[in-house]
Parts: C-alpha cells; structure tokens; sequence
C-alpha cells in the first residue's frame, strides 16, 4: 500500500515538473506526460482504501442490526431515522456534541490568545534569555498531556475541578506547537512593517489586533482546525476526569452506546450512528477551511 | 523645520562596530544622502537617527532637542523602507491612515483633507482604495511616501527607498523625490548603496566606510576633490585609475611615463611635491584620452597596450594595460581600435589627483578645492 502510495506522488511529482507542456496533455489524456488512465485509477484506488471504512460505517448506521457479513448488506438500510432518534434523544448523545463542541471552542480559542501573546513576547520584546524560554515551551512537547495524568489528576481534584468544563479544557490550553508555529510566521513578516508601526506609535495592542492577527489570519484560521481536531478526539482524559453522564464528552459517549447493551447483542447500528455524528463537525471544517489549511504547512514566502 | 546632530555616534552590535564615533550636522530643509558600501553602517546611522536602534555612546539632538533615548514615536520622524512596509491587508488609504489614528493628534476631516493633499500631490488618487498586492513596486513606493507625507514629520528617514524598482522606474522616481523635496522642504536623510542615486539626489551627500564618515560635501566637490583614495574610487562609475608612482621634484613617475604635476592653481599642500614620496596617482577615466583626440594637450610619452575595448554607445571605454597596471580611459565612440594595439595616452592636466600610499589621503589635486557651492547654503536658508 505505502509502495503504490510513493509510486503515485513520484508519478504525480514528475508531472508537475513538467507542467508547462498542461495545455498539450489535455488534447491527449496525458498529464505532463502521464498518462492519466493510468494514474487516475490509482488515485482512486488509494482513495477508495481509505474512505471504505467510513462508507460502511454510514452504511451500517442505517440498518437494524448493523451485521455486515456478505456484498449485499452494503445496500443502505432503512432505519437511518430510527437510529440517529435513538441515539440523540435516547441516549442524550447532542449533549455529549454540545459539550465535545464547548471544550473544543474553548481549547482552540484560548490556545490561540494564549499562543499569539506568547510568540509575540517572544519574536518582537527583549526578553532575556529568550532563546532559552522558547526552547523550554519546545521542550514542552515532551510532555504530552496522557504522560501527566497522574499528578494531573490529583491537581485537579485538590483544585475541585472534577467533573467539570474547567478540568477538560485548562489542561490543554497552553500549546508549544502552536507557539512554535506562530512564532515562524512571525518571523516570516518583515521587520519593517513592525518598525513603521513603532515609528507611527501604533501600540502593542493595536499593533496586535490590527495588524499581526490579520497578516496572520490564514496561520491561525489552519492552527485552529487542527487543534480542533485534536480537542474533538479527547478520549482519555476526559474518561478519567469527568464522572457524571450529563458532562461528557462525544468520544467517550459512544463507549457508553456500546456499553448499555452489555447482555446481549451489541447495537453496532447505534453507535455506529454515533460514530458518524461524532465525524461530521470535524469533517465539516476540513472541508471548509481545506485552503488556509493547506497554506499553513507549506512553506510560505513573504 | 529641523537640523538634526549627530555627536560622536557610537554603535556596537556585541564585537561588531558598526558605527565608530559620527560628527554629523543636517541642516534645516536639506536633502543629505548617506552613501557606501553594504555593511558601512549607513544604515545602522539611519536607524539610529529613527530610533530603532539605541546608541552605544554618542548623542543625537534634533533642532536643540537631545532625542538620543527618546521612543521612536517620540521623535517625529517618517521613514521609508526599501521593501515599502505596506501592511498587505489594508487598502492604501487605510495605510496612509492607520498612524495618523494612532497619534491621535490628527481630527478626522484634518485626516481626510491630509490624505487628499499627499495624494494629489503624489499622483496617487486612483490607488487609495486598492490593496498592495494590487499595486506595482513603484506605486506601492509612493503610497508609502504618502504615509511619510501626512505625518508632517520633522524629518524624512529613507533607507534605499529606490532599490527594488526597475531601472527605469527609479529614475523616474528619482526625478520625482526631489520635486518633492523642492515642495515640502522637509529635512531628509536617505540612505543608498547606489552613488548614482547619491549624487542626482544630495544636496550634500556623505560617504561612509566601515562605520566612519570618510568625507561629506555637495556632489560636485565630492567627485572634483575626494578627501581620500576610498571616496575617489567609490564615487564615479567606471572608477578613477589607481597608479603607483614616486613623485620627484614636481612630477609623478611611473615605469611608463613621466607626468609632469601642474603646480600653479593647484592647492596649498603642493609644497609637499617638492620631496620625494611614493604616492598614488588618481585619474578619471574621462580625463584620460587618445593623444590623436586632443592634440592641444600636448605630447606625452604616455603609452599603453589595448586590452580590450568596450562600447558604450556615446562613447567607448578602453582597457589597457599599462606596465603590470590595467586602466581604463574614455575614447570617443567608433575610434578605430584593436585590441592588442598601442596607443598613446594624453591627460588632462587640471584633474589629476595624489594619495598617500600608506593612508590614502588625497594630498594633492591640480586646481584648487573651491569653498562648500554657496548654492547649497541658499537653498538651505530658503
């Protein structure tokens, strides 16, 4: 699979080497000199691997049992409705969306704040020793989340946080990648646009809001997708943090539409509409905001 | 309207002099070009006059206000960047505007009435509701000079505002800044690596090297009679011909020719001529010529081998060897020359020009240095 994967951007790599001769191509099926029934084919080969899973997945949702066992349980059941009813107002799964949705809004956007402020202190003020804070928020990422659980749960227990919003969002608030990545975009913005500003006496703030923040509008717009994503997936900490049923989050409520049907037959329908619900709002920002996202980890020249 | 003064200026970046000891004097309304090689600490000088960066030791004073630790929005002065600083996301209007708003001394229709002043006067009506990328180099250079214009700053801080434009269009520009100087009177510090630009556009220009002012005087002077060996090949394009010789009783001798040094007219320090010294000859390619073109100089028993030849269009310059030593000389265009030939060299005797060997101090130039242009004082005091 990775092999058919490297041969396919090698072929499409070498295409775009010769992209000049696009207009020629078209006339003959190729594409730089690629022929494209052969890549095409390919491409939707590796995309169909991907996507089979997710496919039968919806399909599954909308069936009674949800057993997929020969080709012709692939055709879409009829008990879509019936199942995602169940699954929101049964088993209250839009309030654990609600609260997966109001951790992550909260984790993205105080990332960010906490992020700009910090890579903003760290590429336009004199602070000393600079070089060597910056490398203690990289050295940071040694130290992922899941590796503090244990003080980490005792902190926030002494701190009477349990089972609340502050004890699934504070925790992750501060990113050394986000930093890191804003401080390169930083960087890449030419020092005399700051110094226009300071001769102009555009203040720290303004300076930040009317002209760092929009020059950075894409870099952050793509940092907060991804940290979405991230923030969305939680799984264990929140398993671990938060007790009551009414505070949970969407990851670890799909284990208890899996769990209520212990004694017998698992409702693999359910959850698997659970399963496509949890997906759509990720999904549903990749597709929209595909573009800033692409921007913000290529290479960029200013 | 501002003099500006620099006292003893001193930077150090770590080990790095930049700037060793500047004594400097701007006066009120006048165009002063900084010019020199890159890493001569031009640049550092204007950025330090802007405020951006802070002096190791030295003072600056703007009219007899001491500015040397004043912020730079304290001080009043609108700079220009090479790479424009246009902020990408804002319309040109908007850029003029947005430090205007910020100093809060400006009401909104003194705002708007500004904005329509400088971009009439810059020709850039038509550009104040688009954005950067929609403009080219040249028009994003004069947006910037808006927003310089509006400020009504005491002084211009531009850094090679001309660098990133085409050929064309900097000459365009060029003819254009100083319109614009002539208009506003407004004291202006610019700051080239390009001599050209220095002398079309200084009223005054200084010449600096590794971090020292090595001469500063009016365009003319500063080509007529360079203090030094370094300002003398720096200034002119193609530079002046550098030649060893030994000055003996008045004449300057090289294993190729004898010149005999005129001493009527020339300055004071003539009498140094008597002795014998080793020095450098300087001589402008443009005072050399073909002894067949200007026979009224007289006969030389200057010779030299044509290395190669190069044509300019309105005239050809020449390369020739002459002992180990290459010059190079200005003939007139479609001369008859091979490479490989002889020709005979004349001079012109007025603009000949010796340097210590060791310092490089012009010690002696054959007519007499006149006083600073009194044009220069007038245009100052208007």
């Amino acid at each position: 699979m990775t092999e058919l994967l490297q041969q396919a951007k090698r072929r499409y790599e070498s295409a775009r080497e010769t992209d000049e001769d696009a207009d020629e191509s078209e006339a003959t099926g190729t594409f730089g000199g690629v022929n494209l029934n052969v890549i095409h084919p390919q491409l939707w080969l590796l995309a169909g691997l991907i996507v089979f899973p997710i496919f039968v997945t919806v399909i599954v949702s909308t069936k009674e049992t949800g057993i997929v066992t020969s080709l012709p349980d692939l055709l879409p059941g009829t008990y879509a409705l019936e199942n995602y009813r169940e699954a929101v107002v049964d088993y209250g799964f839009g309030r654990f969306m609600w609260n997966s949705l109001l951790m992550s809004v909260v984790i993205v956007v105080g990332k960010l704040t906490i992020s700009v402020f910090a890579a903003m202190a760290i590429v336009y003020y004199r602070v000393p020793y600079k070089d060597v804070v910056f490398l203690f928020i990289l050295f940071t990422l040694l130290l992922p989340v899941p590796v503090r659980f244990v003080p980490l749960y005792q902190l926030i227990n002494d701190l009477g946080w349990n089972n609340s919003m502050l004890a699934i969002t504070v925790p992750y608030l501060a990113s050394a990648t986000t930093v890191f990545i804003l401080r390169q975009h930083f960087l890449s913005i030419p020092t005399s646009i700051v110094e226009t500003a300071k001769l102009d006496g555009v203040g720290p703030v303004k300076f930040m809001i009317q002209v760092l923040v929009p020059m950075s509008k894409s870099v952050l717009v793509g940092v907060s997708v991804i940290m979405f994503v991230y923030a969305w997936n939680q799984y264990l900490w929140p398993l671990i943090i938060i007790e009551s049923e009414a505070n949970q989050v969407t990851q670890v409520g799909l284990q208890l539409l899996q769990g209520d049907v212990q004694g017998g037959n698992l409702s693999w329908s359910l959850v698997m509409a659970g399963s496509v619900l949890t997906l759509l709002p990720p999904l549903a920002l990749m597709i929209l905001f595909r573009k800033p996202l692409l921007e913000t980890f290529t290479i960029q020249q200013k | 309207m501002t003099t500006l003064k620099l006292k003893n200026l001193r930077k150090e970046f770590g080990d790095v002099v930049a700037v060793k000891g500047l004594d400097l004097s701007v006066r009120d309304g006048e165009f002063l070009v900084i010019v020199g090689p890159s890493g001569c600490g031009k640049s550092t000088t204007l950025r330090l006059l802007a405020g951006l960066e802070t002096a190791t030791d030295g003072a600056i004073s703007m009219d007899d206000r001491e500015v040397t630790d004043t912020e730079p929005k304290d001080r009043n002065v609108a700079m220009v960047f090479q790479n424009y600083a246009l902020y990408p996301h804002m319309t040109g209007r908007r850029n003029i505007t947005f430090g205007m708003n910020s100093s809060g001394s400006f009401s909104d229709e003194e705002i708007d009435r500004r904005v329509a002043e400088a971009a009439d006067t810059l020709d850039i009506t038509d550009l104040l509701d688009r954005k950067p990328q929609a403009m080219s180099g040249g028009e994003r250079q004069r947006v910037a000079l808006g927003r310089a214009i509006v400020r009504d700053p005491d002084a211009f801080l531009m850094d090679e505002p001309l660098s990133n434009l085409d050929a064309k269009l900097r000459i365009q520009m060029r003819a254009e800044l100083t319109r614009l100087h002539a208009e506003l009177n407004t004291t202006t510090v610019y700051v080239t690596h390009d001599q050209t630009e220095a002398m079309t556009l200084g009223e005054r220009v200084v010449v600096m090297n590794d971090g020292e002012i090595m001469q500063v005087d009016p365009p003319q002077t500063l080509y007529d009679y360079p203090k030094n060996r370094f300002v003398a090949e720096f200034i002119g394009d193609p530079a002046m011909n550098m030649l060893d010789v030994v000055v003996e009783d008045g004449v300057a001798v090289h294993d190729a020719f004898r010149l005999p040094l005129p001493r009527e007219g020339a300055d004071r320090s003539s009498a140094e001529l008597g002795k014998a010294r080793n020095a450098v000859l300087g001589v402008r390619p443009e005072d050399l010529y073909l002894a067949s073109e200007r026979p009224d100089l007289g006969e030389t028993d200057f010779t030299a081998r044509i290395d190669v030849t190069e044509p300019l269009g309105d005239n050809l310059l020449v390369h020739c060897s002459v002992g180990d030593e290459v010059i190079k000389m200005q003939a007139a265009p479609r001369s008859p020359l091979e490479p490989g030939g002889t020709v005979s060299v004349t001079y012109d005797p007025a603009r000949l020009h010796l340097f210590d060997q060791e310092t490089g101090d012009a010690f002696y130039h054959s007519t007499e240095a006149v006083p600073p242009d009194k044009s220069v004082e007038r245009t100052a005091s208007d």
